[in-house]
């Protein structure tokens, strides 16, 4: 497996991960609460911070088990980590474009939230869904552009 | 698993024919992944013009000899 295919397997997983921790501490709070009331800004500060410190902690992960056997088979670490050729830039366009596309749909979907004043929890809860969906999708097309070629 | 191109290449056939060249040396020889090389073979992926200049010259042989592209009708 190419090390920028594991990379976006890291993102794929991380980006999941992360949201999922927040909706379900989201949605356990709500049920004490108002959304007007929620304190969401802290719990998407400390999701944002898990994602960069998971994808940082993974890529580390990746590039240690990719060292481990690059070197039981011989072969010299930096091939496989720094090798970064026309395929995976042409694949990671590929996923980056179409992602874009799906964060420009769910940044009209926030907008008409924001037109018809939603409280900023929901505004905010949207973002950050139309971000995730995006890294997501984007993901998913990279990984299936690497399986069924393109 | 489909096939994405139309491309279709002699590079497994090439490879055996310059004393069995594993996909790992072609790969290191043309500075890529070996599963970009096995995505070509497949034809999963049709690479650029300039990587298929680059194979062709690996094996000493014109671009002809490394892909075919189909006659229209």
């Amino acid at each position: 497996m190419p090390f920028e295919e594991k990379m976006t397997w890291v993102s794929v997983v991380v980006t999941i991960l992360v949201p999922v921790w927040y909706l379900v501490t989201v949605l356990g709070r709500l049920q004490d609460t108002t959304a007007a009331e929620i304190a969401w800004q802290r719990l998407m500060l400390i999701a944002f911070g898990a994602t960069v410190a998971l994808t940082i902690v993974g890529a580390i992960l990746m590039s240690i088990a990719t060292s481990v056997s690059a070197v039981a088979r011989g072969r010299k670490p930096a091939d496989d980590i720094d090798r970064k050729d026309e395929r995976d830039k042409t694949i990671g366009r590929r996923g980056d474009v179409i992602g874009y596309w799906v964060a420009s749909a769910g940044m009209v979907a926030v907008l008409i939230l924001t037109m018809l004043e939603y409280e900023y929890f929901w505004i905010g809860s949207a973002l950050y869904l139309s971000f995730v969906v995006a890294m997501v999708v984007s993901s998913v097309v990279k990984l299936v552009a690497y399986h069924r070629g393109f | 698993m489909g096939r994405p191109t139309r491309v279709t290449n002699h590079i497994r056939a090439l490879r055996f024919g310059a004393g069995e060249m594993t996909q790992a040396e072609l790969a290191d020889r043309l500075g890529v992944t070996r599963q970009t090389i096995i995505a070509v073979e497949q034809g999963r992926y049709s690479p650029t013009l300039e990587m298929a200049f680059q194979i062709a010259r690996v094996f000493g042989v014109p671009l002809d000899d490394v892909f075919d592209y189909p006659k229209e009708g």
